[in-house]
């Protein structure tokens, strides 16, 4: 939090996260079957820095949501690791730490209904992280002395304000709100540790438009007050677009592409990158015919063998069949490694 | 113009309560000709899905059409009898739900569930039924038909059980399809196919469609002509292209602002303030009012009919008269 700390705040060092879904041990013996593993994230490799917005995009079964759970910790990575400002959480032996990195980075969830405790007043799920990490009005002074009673309730109150609700909603219960209050409430807790990095995972696709602009520009601005860094998980490219200051596309478990957002648009380098710009529906409705994509994503048990997109991409070489392409120059694609411009010579312009 | 397929006249719907109705719907109304995709979208809670149901007769107690009437081919089916309701569900009018796993059997191959469905609508043989459910998958985009048809639907992708769901809703050739957010559960690659298919549909059968969806991005790359509905009410109704570009409603306008769009990066999204009030508390006068940028003293008491404006109609009052200039906020009191 000083002044001169570095502008990196996160990196995410090589992070897989295999999941075993085998059937029961029995099963599996009478009928013969091998030990069935899912990668759902499968060796990402990225950064953020300080006060930006990453965003990453995927359909289901791109491993977004793993991606966000293990980077706050909320599940182990099976190899990699993600350092917040050089901390590995899963490594350091030091519990006060570990505790400092846990406070500066929150969540906020997709779901509002299912985020809030019923049975807790909202100033009582505002303040839960208050008292979590010993928060109080010597936070910052190191002491330990415990927050007054009427201070905790003041600050609840203070950032209900903050998220545009009145603090005398502190005193309700969560089924009194609606979904877009309810994600007000989220943020608000989330922001009750004063943190300095939260991941979203999709906050708005539970919500109605004119809601979800509601809660986008409450986001930005938060950002823009309390100089908040956030990891954007979204299915929606119109969200990323609006929100993101750079963008990652994953596609069953790998990053294939990761660039500043006004680039990413304009000229996307990769073809599955491509066809999801495309496939999203034209409200300007310029008369522009949508580029029909085959397939669907592969169960991501068996994914196909080399690039994990090969069998949908229409740029698809013999290469792409059996050799993986490595994430180099922030793409993964053979096409996009030998020949740069391949989207500009084919003369197709991608959105402005 | 050509007799409406179906034809909606101010219908109402109501739920009994134990402290009184509440109206779920009010007033709507509108025409479908044969071949033409109306969207229907709006936020939750507008009404969008209830209007559906309500056209199909599915309604759940204690929700109740409780005045209007709907006309399909000019004849009265709002008050028909459960009975004469049924033969006309699933042959006439056939309907798309969200979830594509919770419309299917998960215990019958799906071919079972089309040759069954099939059977039930005509006077084929089971044996023209099989070749004519092979065929229906092949139409709606399901590859290898003849081998999928055995499959259950635990074996299909989300994508693939859509497809299926839209070719059982065929299955008796309906004149009218109502589509109840067919793309909400899929991924966005999967949705521009789903939508290719419905509008291939529509265009090649000749049948109606309603689409229902809150995704303005969907209805505007599918529908012709779209109605947008707020608490209960349809707050504006034309075709397509002048609602997306040029909102009328004060809310049509918010709606249209707010989304997000692949553009660029704003400054800020336009917010509506606010939220849709709940049945048991909307306004009087027009149930926008309290949310409106222009609302004036009339708003708050008169309810606004739906005002013709060209080819549109829209239910406020900034156009009474057909007075396409929007008064200026002074006329607050």
């Amino acid at each position: 939090m000083a002044a001169g700390s570095p502008r990196r705040l996160v990196e995410v060092e090589h992070l897989k996260r295999v999941f075993d879904v085998s059937k029961p041990l029995i099963t599996r013996l009478l009928e013969h079957e091998p030990r069935r593993r899912l990668k759902a994230v499968d060796g990402l490799d990225f950064k953020i820095d300080r006060g930006e917005t990453l965003g990453i995009v995927g359909e289901s079964g791109s491993g977004k949501s793993t991606l966000a759970r293990m980077v706050v910790g909320l599940l182990k990575p099976t190899d990699g690791r993600v350092l917040i400002e050089g901390i590995d959480m899963a490594a350091t032996g030091d519990p006060a730490a570990r505790r400092d990195v846990r406070r500066r980075m929150q969540m906020i969830f997709q779901d509002p209904y299912a985020s809030l405790n019923p049975r807790w007043r909202v100033g009582d799920i505002i303040a839960e992280p208050i008292h979590a990490f010993g928060l109080g009005e010597s936070r910052r002074d190191g002491e330990a002395t415990k927050p007054r009673k009427g201070a905790v309730a003041a600050r609840a109150g203070e950032l209900l304000r903050l998220v545009g609700l009145d603090p005398a909603d502190g005193r309700k219960y969560p089924h009194e709100f609606s979904g877009g209050q309810r994600q007000r409430i989220a943020i608000a807790r989330a922001l009750a540790s004063n943190p300095d990095f939260i991941v979203c995972d999709e906050p708005t696709s539970a919500l109605d438009v004119s809601i979800q602009a509601q809660i986008l520009n409450l986001m930005r601005d938060l950002q823009e007050k309390l100089g908040l860094t956030y990891l954007l998980i979204t299915h929606n490219l119109a969200v990323v677009r609006h929100m993101a200051t750079r963008v990652g596309v994953m596609y069953l478990g790998r990053l294939v592409e990761i660039a500043p957002t006004a680039e990413l648009f304009a000229r996307p380098r990769h073809p599955y990158t491509r066809m999801l710009l495309d496939a999203v529906p034209d409200l300007a409705m310029s008369g522009r015919a949508r580029t029909p994509v085959g397939g669907e994503v592969p169960n991501p048990i068996d994914p196909p063998p080399g690039c994990p997109f090969h069998p949908r991409c229409p740029k698809a070489i013999a290469r792409c069949r059996t050799e993986v392409p490595q994430f180099i120059d922030n793409v993964a694609c053979h096409l996009a490694h030998d020949d740069p411009n391949w989207l500009a010579r084919e003369g197709a312009t991608a959105r402005l | 113009m050509k007799a409406p397929l179906l034809s909606v006249k101010d219908l109402r719907v109501e739920f009994i309560t134990r402290r009184g109705p509440l109206t779920a719907l009010d007033g709507i109304s509108f025409d479908l000709a044969p071949g033409e995709i109306l969207g229907v979208v709006g936020e939750s809670g507008a009404g969008k899905s209830l209007t559906g149901l309500a056209i199909i007769g599915l309604l759940d107690p204690p929700g109740r059409i409780a005045g209007g009437e709907i006309r399909l081919n000019g004849e009265r089916i709002d008050n028909l009898a459960p009975e004469a309701m049924r033969k006309i569900r699933g042959r006439r009018i056939g309907m798309i739900f969200q979830d594509p796993l919770t419309s299917l059997n998960p215990l019958l191959r799906i071919g079972d569930q089309l040759v069954e469905t099939i059977l039930t609508h005509t006077s084929l043989t089971p044996k023209a039924a099989r070749a004519r459910a092979i065929s229906l998958l092949t139409e709606v985009g399901i590859p290898a038909p003849e081998k999928r048809i055995d499959g259950y639907p635990h074996e299909f992708s989300g994508g693939m059980r859509q497809r299926v769901v839209i070719a059982l809703a065929l299955c008796a050739e309906p004149a009218l399809v109502i589509a109840d957010e067919p793309t909400t559960a899929l991924d966005v690659s999967v949705q521009a196919q789903i939508i290719a298919v419905l509008k291939r549909l529509a265009r090649e059968h000749h049948a109606a469609v309603i689409l229902i969806t809150h995704d303005m991005g969907v209805i505007a790359e599918t529908a012709d002509r779209v109605a947008v509905m707020y608490a209960g009410r349809i707050a504006e109704i034309g075709r397509v292209e002048e609602v997306v570009r040029d909102p009328l409603h004060p809310y049509a306008k918010g709606l249209m602002a707010a989304i997000p769009t692949l553009e660029g990066r704003a400054a800020r999204l336009a917010q509506i303030p606010g939220a849709m009030p709940r049945l048991s508390a909307i306004p009087p006068g027009c149930a926008f009012n309290p949310r409106c940028p222009n609302v004036f003293d009339r708003c708050r008491i008169e309810r606004p009919p739906p005002l013709p404006i060209g080819t549109r109609r829209a239910a406020c009052w900034l156009y009474d008269r057909g007075e396409v200039t929007p008064p200026a906020r002074e006329t607050v009191s």
